[in-house]
């Protein structure tokens, strides 16, 4: 259930309200509409704003109406307080209010939407939108103080302590400045205000504190002041609710001392007229600022008084001082103690049937509950030997005292020198192997994995399987004997071997010509020599063959080695003498280019062919000069790139702004 | 100090060599050296890897099954300390080790019975198919020897087999020091010693002896 209610949104004022509700009309939907629309789409356009400003104020009346706490669903405790504090109906018509107006709203709503039906023009719709509109607005308007009012309920709500109604709770009540808040202060973590005069405390506070692991509530209570019911105050009221409808153990606060500006009399007084409220709860009579007065010092009739309230048995009496602190702890744990009792014993009473038959969940919890205890009652006691107990207390003066490693260590040479013998405790089998050195690493292998307590009888079954295969001729060994047949055949094998693998070797050198040009194997010209070679390895004469080679050869082409200005006498005549020009060009140009021809010339033999073959060109261009077609020897600019859209640089936008 | 065998190639690791990883879960790595490391880095699966003892061990290489590799083993059971004991485990190391190399040994020739036959069927067939390949006395050669029988007024017979020999000098492969020591262990235990020299040096054998003995 719930006990706070910190989370109710705020209650906008009829101002806020109207604000909200109509800027959010005009944002959320469309606002262009025009004359010449069709009039079925202007009446959709203004019966759609009529409707959905009545769903958003619907919407805000019901969030408001939900988020309040509906005084019949809550605990009595709280239902009271709210009635108090709030007054319920008051609190009630507020909300009756925001009902009625949400129903309203929706009836307007409703009248206007169908009159919009049949409206003939845009401004007729126009004019009944704003009807609607201002009579949903006029009813807020008239919504003001009603608003306001549950603004400032919710306000005050949310400050509210949160009183659980039916967890353990401790219930501090009693006269104005007796003391109940500095209790709370004594035994919570709440910060409580504690001041000398009546009244401090003007609402109900809250204090949580911890006893044997539960969670405890101590509830301070404003002061009461003893005249009926009706003419309480506001303050006194909450203190009178939260006694009479929490289940709690309730402790009257008293002064002896009249500190308080209140007589013992009027004290006793007071418990009486609100005793009828303590029906079915524990009691407890907490008698305050003992330092100051006790019950004892009481004058004889007030304390046969006291006596007489304490008799009924039902109530019992405390002593405490929240000055001193004197009896603060043993009050609550008494009072924690007896409500948890009380409780547990309800819960008992509730669970059992009139037959006493325990049922329900009671019966799951008794099964589960079990407490061990020793057998037959025996108690356990621990043992000590004897010779603990009898051994002596060390001494330093002591000559006899027992020899400390202390000592040893001062004997030697103190701290930093001396070094603690570890060997020296070990328990070998024999004390002389204590300072025995032993390998770590022998032979490669790691000692410390051959150390086995039966190696001998391992060792010894290793020798046994090994005499067995030696006498099986495990171990004989055939040296196969090299025949020379066979020596010759390997070695002949390793030639051909070896041969194989340079003819590999050279294939693979022929294919690095990667990326040139392959010569056809009948152009690639070879020397003589290397025939002769190949020839000669293969066993062949090769005198006959060369001789016969070099007289047939052919004597390379080419420019002779001799120069042309020192030639011999037998050198051609050049037929043409040559022109200037024509013998300053040949010189200037280079020698690895051809001398330039004319290409009218070029190609044809004499005069007649070229003749033939101009008037052959010229027939063939004629076709296309009559079709006025672009042959190729026409002009062509083409397109050109414009300068705007590839030059200049880019910035750091997007890269396709040409 | 302990020398643990490497996690990737099963190599001893001795102490100050190597690296060791120890992966989030706690199980630690020795690598003999970086090869290792940077293997097991990249993933590589020792068994694939020929060069490792995994590897070896799968494809039946080395001896897996034998009474000796039961001796070493972590017990991570403390033993006292116990001189005799400690001679006695001393003395069966050696043995140990000594009965497991013959036995390798014997693995080991069995692993390779059967290869003398099949590399000598493979010579066989390859001169068998590949006589041309075989280096045949030169041109020259034989003219030149024709021509000093004329002078001589004899014949001059010259074995085809030392011609050939002759005729493969040129490529004969050069081997340093001229002599290669082969030391061959022997199953029954001994160990064996073999010179082998290269060709070209059996060729020059005369010649050489006669030099010592000019030397005596």
């Amino acid at each position: 259930m719930k006990t706070t209610w910190k989370d109710i949104p705020p209650v906008p004022t009829h101002q806020e309200f109207l604000d909200i509700v109509l800027s959010r009309t005009q944002r959320k939907l469309p606002t262009q509409i025009r004359a010449g629309f069709k009039i079925s789409r202007i009446r959709a356009f203004y019966t759609r704003k009529v409707k959905f400003t009545q769903e958003t104020f619907s919407e805000k009346f019901a969030s408001i109406l939900d988020s309040f706490p509906r005084l019949q669903d809550i605990h009595p405790f709280h239902k009271d307080l709210l009635n108090t504090l709030y007054d319920a109906d008051h609190f009630k018509i507020a909300l009756g209010q925001m009902s009625t107006a949400k129903h309203l709203v929706e009836t307007i709503s409703r009248d206007y939407v169908r009159l919009l039906k049949y409206a003939q023009s845009l401004y007729q719709c126009k004019q009944l939108k704003r009807a609607a509109l201002g009579r949903m607005a006029t009813l807020v308007k008239r919504l003001k103080d009603p608003l306001l009012y549950l603004d400032q309920v919710r306000q005050h709500l949310g400050r509210l302590p949160s009183i659980d109604p039916n967890t353990r709770t401790l219930l501090i009540c009693g006269y104005p400045n007796v003391g109940k808040s500095s209790f709370l202060r004594s035994i919570t973590r709440a910060d409580v205000d504690v001041q000398p005069y009546a009244f401090t405390t003007k609402s109900l506070f809250v204090g949580h504190f911890d006893y044997k692991y539960l969670r405890f509530q101590a509830i301070d209570t404003p002061g009461i002041l003893d005249h009926p019911l009706e003419e309480m105050n506001t303050i006194e009221m909450q203190s009178i609710t939260a006694i009479a409808h929490l289940r709690s153990a309730i402790m009257y606060f008293m002064d002896l001392s009249e500190q308080c500006g209140y007589s013992v009399q009027a004290q006793i007084q007071l418990f009486r007229s609100i005793k009828p409220l303590f029906a079915n709860k524990l009691v407890f009579l907490v008698v305050n600022k003992i330092d100051v007065a006790r019950p004892e010092d009481l004058q004889p009739e007030l304390q046969a008084e006291l006596q007489s309230i304490l008799k009924s048995g039902e109530v019992e009496m405390l002593q405490l001082s929240c000055n001193t602190q004197e009896g603060v702890q043993e009050v609550k744990n008494a009072a924690c103690e007896r409500l948890l009792a009380e409780r547990v014993n309800q819960k008992l009473k509730a669970g059992t049937t009139s037959s006493g038959a325990i049922g329900g969940r009671l019966a799951e919890v008794m099964a589960r509950i079990h407490v061990a205890q020793p057998m037959g009652g025996q108690a356990l006691e621990t043992f000590i030997p004897e010779a603990a107990k009898n051994k002596k207390k060390y001494d330093k003066e002591d000559p006899d005292r027992p020899k400390l490693a202390k000592d040893v260590e001062v004997e030697n040479g103190g701290a930093g020198v001396f070094n603690v013998d570890l060997r020296a405790d070990w328990m070998l089998k024999n004390p002389e192997w204590k300072y025995d050195k032993m390998p770590e690493i022998f032979e490669g292998k790691n000692v410390y994995d051959y150390v086995d307590p039966d190696i001998d009888a391992k060792l010894a079954a290793l020798e046994e399987e090994e005499e067995k295969l030696e006498q099986e001729g495990f171990y004989d060994s055939d040296e196969d004997i090299e025949d020379d047949e066979e020596a010759e055949i390997m070695r002949k094998a390793e030639l051909i071997r070896e041969k194989q693998q340079l003819i590999r070797n050279e294939a693979r050198m022929k294919k690095r010509l990667k990326n040139q040009a392959i010569i056809p194997r009948k152009f690639v010209k070879k020397p003589l020599s290397e025939m002769e070679d190949a020839l000669d390895t293969l066993g062949v004469d090769t005198t006959d063959i060369a001789e016969r080679a070099r007289a047939t050869a052919i004597r390379p082409r080419g420019r002779s080695m001799s120069r042309q200005a020192t030639a011999d006498a037998d050198s051609m005549d050049v037929d043409t003498p040559k022109t200037d020009r024509q013998r300053l060009r040949s010189l200037s140009r280079p020698a690895s280019r051809n001398p330039t021809v004319s290409r009218r010339d070029d190609g044809v033999q004499d005069e007649a062919t070229r003749s033939k073959a101009e008037r052959i060109a010229k027939l063939n261009q004629k076709r296309m000069n009559r079709m006025a077609r672009q042959g190729e020897a026409d002009r062509h600019t083409s397109a050109s790139l414009t300068k705007h859209l590839v030059a200049g640089k880019r910035g750091i936008g997007k890269t396709n702004r040409r | 100090m302990r020398i643990e065998d490497c996690s990737f190639c099963g190599r001893p690791a001795y102490p100050s060599k190597g690296i060791t990883f120890v992966r989030n879960d706690g199980k630690s790595f020795r690598f003999c050296r970086s090869k290792c490391n940077r293997n097991y880095k990249m993933k590589r699966n020792p068994r694939k890897l020929k060069w490792t003892k995994a590897y070896r061990r799968n494809a039946g290489k080395e001896m897996t099954v034998d009474s000796t590799l039961q001796f070493a083993a972590r017990r991570n059971e403390p033993v006292r300390y116990d001189r005799d004991l400690a001679a006695k485990t001393l003395a069966a190391i050696k043995r140990v080790s000594e009965i497991r190399a013959r036995r390798e040994r014997v693995f080991y020739k069995k692993r390779m019975a059967g290869k003398r036959e099949r590399e000598l069927a493979a010579a066989r067939k390859l001169v068998a198919e590949n006589e041309h390949l075989l280096p045949r006395l030169r041109g020259s050669e034989k003219k030149r020897l024709a021509e000093l029988a004329a002078e001589r007024g004899e014949d001059v017979v010259v074995e085809e087999e030392e011609q050939m020999l002759l005729a493969t000098r040129k490529n004969a492969v050069k081997a340093f020091g001229g002599e290669q020591r082969r030391v061959k262990v022997r199953v029954d235990g001994g160990v064996e010693e073999e010179i082998v020299r290269t060709i070209r040096e059996e060729v020059d054998e005369e010649d050489d002896d006669e030099d010592v003995d000019m030397e005596d």
